[in-house]
């Protein structure tokens, strides 16, 4: 038991890039290329942490807090995350409530830092940012009132590990809808195509990538590092709806999962590869129609 | 007049003079001819009023009898009883704080030595202000309250009117005029109808009242009306944008964080007068709280004025607290105590919350007013250079209001959430689980507008040259926002507190036992929570000292902001506020509209132009003042009636009295 805690603590940390290194080496087989290694996110990071730093002569504290208040808030809130069949590290009544709130926090801040810098193109990203995540978080919400419903349950891990076989039997449409509009908020939550394109830095259209312009060095790998982790940590949420595979044995639900995870990796840098990035206006109607079908879920498990 | 006291000094006993003595602190400098000794005389009294009246308020809270005193003069209207309960008590501990800070934050404000004209006279309205809400929240007759709510309305119109050269101002307080004197219509209907009910203008004992539909049906639409009016309730809220924004900031925090909770009182107080309530009221409020909310933040997110944004953002806390209240009303009638607690417990937290980052918010507002003489947002930027010591006070507020953790908003709203996913779990047809979404997307757009506030004005380079970069508040402004953001995060982290506080008023109105309550609100995870806190606190700490570590090996430069290669950067080039919204602005374009206007533009060869855009709120100025001008064009014909001669007005009062008395013989 231990040692499972252990493991679910070093997986939390350390596989995140991995997934990362995944979805380009799955666009890279699409594009006929060879692609970078999978554990090049990872020589990434290492090669930030030691670089320099710049900072613009504009920016204050907040730009300096952005980055390292996002880390910590997206830690804890991957502590409250099931991973596969292992409860999470921190369970109790009411969590999902606060593993959306903390992610409000790290857009809170993550926003306030690209403002600081006073660049158009940061505030740019920044608006875009707030308002796409602004229409996820009734989707999100709509997701967890469902699965609360369905499983009889007030906290993330009773909710998460709920999802059998049976249950994809049971209720077959709703789980479909409901993993339907995780999988767009998922998308949009962690700035991937078709919402944003994290490979273009200096395109108009950019979110993510373009609100973290200023930010050098270590304050840099803390971001990218920030953003694997809540891939990680919302891929798993994804994971357990998804592909709800349990055995009871440790080892094997352990292998199950992190298998699982890289498949999603594979799913991502698939559809990456087969769709180009939507126009900006169009943005919102998808993000609005995740949220109506996520709305329908619940219609049909209240029925 | 004779005024009947208790002699021993009871909890009760030491509000009312605490009330007294706040509403009486501004004569003294009236009769000084010297500017300055007054002021500071007034703030002194307030200040040790209102110190004395929060441990009275507190101690009712704490259970201590609430002894009822008998007004008895020779009034028609009878004997008036005035009382504290711990509903009473609860908006009074908020007001009283609020008016330790406003009083002490406008002695450098408005100070008397630069300004003594305008001083004398919003010194001793804002007394009067604070006295009647307080009047309002401990009378126990329909009368009395009714004069009380009179003076609240006329005083906080006249602290709103001091800049009346303005002609901003002048409409304000037109608009502010007129919708106060509807919602007191509305409230004569109400007490009217208690009278007839029960033969006295006294409040009927809680739970006392059983008649029948229609007469309950008026006299709640008439309530809803009268206090939802004063509250911002969503189609009543014209007033509110207009009137926060022009008053003085300190009196804005009055009006915003404490006035608007007195109509939130009023309806709570009116809700308990009745045994049994239909079953659409606990409904309507809920629906109209939803409305409330999703509109009131989206109106602030469009907003360009610092203060109107502040203030429609009050319009959504009030829309949240009534989504409480809607939800404890109609747990209430069927018979679901989990979420009657949870609601009333919510909207209660709620309210003292949002008592204390909205003050802190405008009086932070006040500050960068006083450092910039604009309230144009779009014109500000960089400001947490020239405003250092406000900037990160500002910022709690800022994250308090968004509700996010660690600070003490969140507490609110996670009862909602309780209740919504109780129900969303268990009921069987889950309407309340809704609400979830609805705070959802309410607390996204609450992050788009704070973000915007805080970004534009203290963040990045200041964008119009033109605008003075003032100095930081001096210590008489930063002490009461220091205090008031030391309670939002004392709050957040000490969350127990909060509900041990709200305990009293959830345990008597959700008609519960004390067992039952720790039973249903301890299912809320207040300690678990405090612990995630304590853990995202140490978790920053620890990865600011990882990032320190890796920052010091390396070298650390500073430079420019990278402009993607472009090297003349100009800081008119920075995202403004507007632009910030500008996504979320298009979404809700129903509501609110932009209206650019280019000015001059011909020609092969154009001159240099201006371009304009303005902020248009459709309610009011596409809806309700064209179909007041329908009525104006109806009742034209009534303004023969109002020609300016005093005599002939008492010649009007003699005739309908005379009428009524002809009338009223059987």
């Amino acid at each position: 038991m231990m040692m499972s805690i252990l493991f679910h603590i070093l997986l939390l940390l350390l596989m995140p890039p991995l997934l990362l290194g995944v979805i380009n080496k799955t666009k890279a087989a699409f594009a006929g290329r060879l692609g970078a290694p999978y554990f090049q996110p990872y020589y990434d990071l290492a090669k930030l942490f030691r670089k320099g730093s710049v900072f613009s002569s504009t920016t204050t504290w907040i730009f300096r807090a952005g980055p390292v208040v996002t880390l910590a808030a997206t830690l804890v809130a991957a502590l409250l995350v099931p991973l596969g069949n292992h409860p999470a590290i921190i369970s109790f009544n009411g969590d999902m409530i606060l593993f959306a709130y903390l992610f409000g926090l790290a857009r809170f801040f993550t926003t306030s830092a690209a403002l600081d810098t006073g660049s158009p193109f940061e505030g740019m990203g920044a608006a875009r940012e707030v308002t796409f995540a602004c229409l996820v978080e009734p989707t999100l919400f709509f997701i967890l009132i469902t699965l609360a419903r369905m499983s009889k349950s007030l906290s993330l891990t009773p909710m998460l590990i709920y999802p059998s076989p049976a249950v994809w039997q049971d209720a077959g449409a709703a789980m479909l809808l409901l993993v339907g509009a995780l999988f767009v908020a998922l998308l949009a939550e962690n700035c991937r195509i078709p919402f944003d394109d994290p490979n273009t830095h200096l395109e108009l259209t950019m979110i993510h990538e373009v609100m973290v312009l200023d930010h050098s060095g270590p304050a840099f790998g803390l971001i990218l590092y920030g953003a694997a982790l809540k891939l990680f940590v919302l891929g798993a949420v994804f994971v357990n709806l998804a592909l709800p595979f349990k055995s009871g044995n440790l080892l094997i639900d352990w292998i199950a999962f992190v298998a699982a995870m890289l498949l999603l990796a594979v799913l991502i840098g698939v559809v990456e590869s087969v769709m180009a990035r939507l126009r900006l206006i169009r943005i919102p109607q998808l993000l609005v129609a995740a949220t109506i079908l996520s709305a329908f879920a619940m219609l049909l498990i209240v029925r | 007049m004779v005024f009947v006291w208790n002699i021993d000094v009871d909890p009760v006993g030491s509000l009312l003079w605490a009330i007294t003595l706040i509403g009486l602190s501004g004569l003294p400098g009236l009769l000084l001819k010297r500017p300055g000794p007054g002021q500071i005389l007034s703030v002194g009294i307030t200040a040790c009023a209102a110190l004395w009246g929060m441990v009275g308020a507190l101690r009712i809270l704490g259970g201590a009898p609430a002894t009822r005193y008998q007004l008895d003069w020779p009034l028609p209207f009878g004997p008036c009883e005035l009382s504290v309960d711990p509903l009473s008590a609860l908006f009074l501990l908020p007001l009283l704080l609020a008016a330790l800070c406003c009083s002490l934050y406008g002695l450098a404000y408005l100070p008397a030595a630069s300004q003594p004209a305008v001083e004398k006279r919003v010194t001793l309205f804002s007394g009067l202000l604070l006295a009647s809400m307080a009047l309002v929240l401990v009378a126990r007759h329909g009368v009395l309250l009714l004069v009380a709510w009179e003076i609240m309305a006329l005083s906080s119109w006249l602290l709103l009117m001091t800049d009346q050269q303005s002609l901003q101002v002048q409409r304000a307080g037109t608009v502010y005029l007129l919708a106060t004197h509807t919602g007191t219509m509305a409230l004569f209907v109400l007490f009217s109808l208690v009278k007839g009910e029960t033969g006295s203008f006294a409040f009927p004992p809680a739970h006392s009242l059983a008649l029948g539909a229609t007469v309950t049906l008026v006299m709640l639409v008439a309530a809803l009306i009268g206090f939802g009016a004063k509250a911002g309730i969503m189609p009543l809220h014209i007033w509110l944008p207009g009137a926060h924004a022009n008053a003085p900031s300190h009196v804005s925090a009055l009006m915003s964080g404490i006035m608007l909770k007195v109509g939130i009182y009023g309806i709570i107080r009116t809700v308990s007068f009745f045994q049994q309530l239909p079953v659409w009221f606990g409904w309507l409020l809920l629906l109209l709280g939803a409305v409330s909310a999703i509109t009131g933040i989206a109106l602030a997110s469009a907003q360009r004025d610092l203060k109107r944004l502040l203030a429609c953002s009050s319009i959504e806390n009030i829309g949240i607290i009534c989504i409480g209240l809607g939800m404890a009303l109609v747990g209430l009638q069927s018979g679901n105590r989990v979420l009657a607690v949870l609601g009333l417990a919510g909207a209660c937290i709620h309210i003292i919350n949002h008592a204390l980052f909205k003050p802190l918010l405008f009086l932070g507002s006040g500050a960068i007013i006083h450092a910039t003489g604009t309230r144009q947002i779009d014109r500000m930027g960089g400001l947490s250079r020239v405003l250092p010591r406000t900037a990160p006070l500002f910022l709690v507020g800022s994250l308090a209001i968004c509700g996010l953790p660690p600070l003490n908003g969140f507490v609110g709203e996670l009862f909602l959430y309780f209740g919504a996913f109780s129900d969303g779990m268990l009921a069987e047809l889950p309407v309340i689980g809704f609400v979830a979404p609805i705070l959802a997307l309410v607390g996204g757009l609450a992050v788009i507008t704070f973000v915007k506030l805080y970004g534009a004005i203290f963040l990045g380079v200041a964008r119009d040259p033109a605008i003075k970069q003032g100095h930081e508040a001096p210590l008489a402004m930063l002490l009461p926002m220091g205090l008031l953001a030391g309670l939002c995060l004392l709050a957040g982290i000490g969350a127990p507190l909060l509900l041990q506080l709200v305990a009293p008023v959830v345990i008597q109105y959700a008609g519960v036992s004390p067992l039952l309550f720790t039973q249903i609100a301890g299912a809320v995870p207040l300690q678990q929570i405090a612990l995630v806190n304590g853990l995202l606190l140490a978790g920053i700490l620890v990865v600011w000292l990882i990032w320190c570590f890796l920052v010091q090996r390396a070298p650390v430069a500073a430079s420019s902001t990278w402009g993607c290669g472009y090297l003349a950067p100009t800081p008119r080039m920075q995202y403004t506020g507007s632009a910030f919204s500008e996504l979320v602005t298009g979404l809700i374009s129903g509501l609110v509209g932009s209206q650019g206007r280019v000015s001059g533009l011909s020609g092969a060869f154009p001159a240099s132009t201006r371009f304009v855009t303005v902020t248009t709120e459709r309610i009011l100025d596409q809806m309700i003042i064209p179909s007041l001008r329908g009525v104006d064009w109806c009742l034209a014909w009534l303004r023969h009636l109002q020609h300016g001669h005093l005599h002939l007005y008492i010649l009007y009062i003699f005739a309908t009295l005379f009428v009524l008395m002809v009338w009223s013989q059987p």
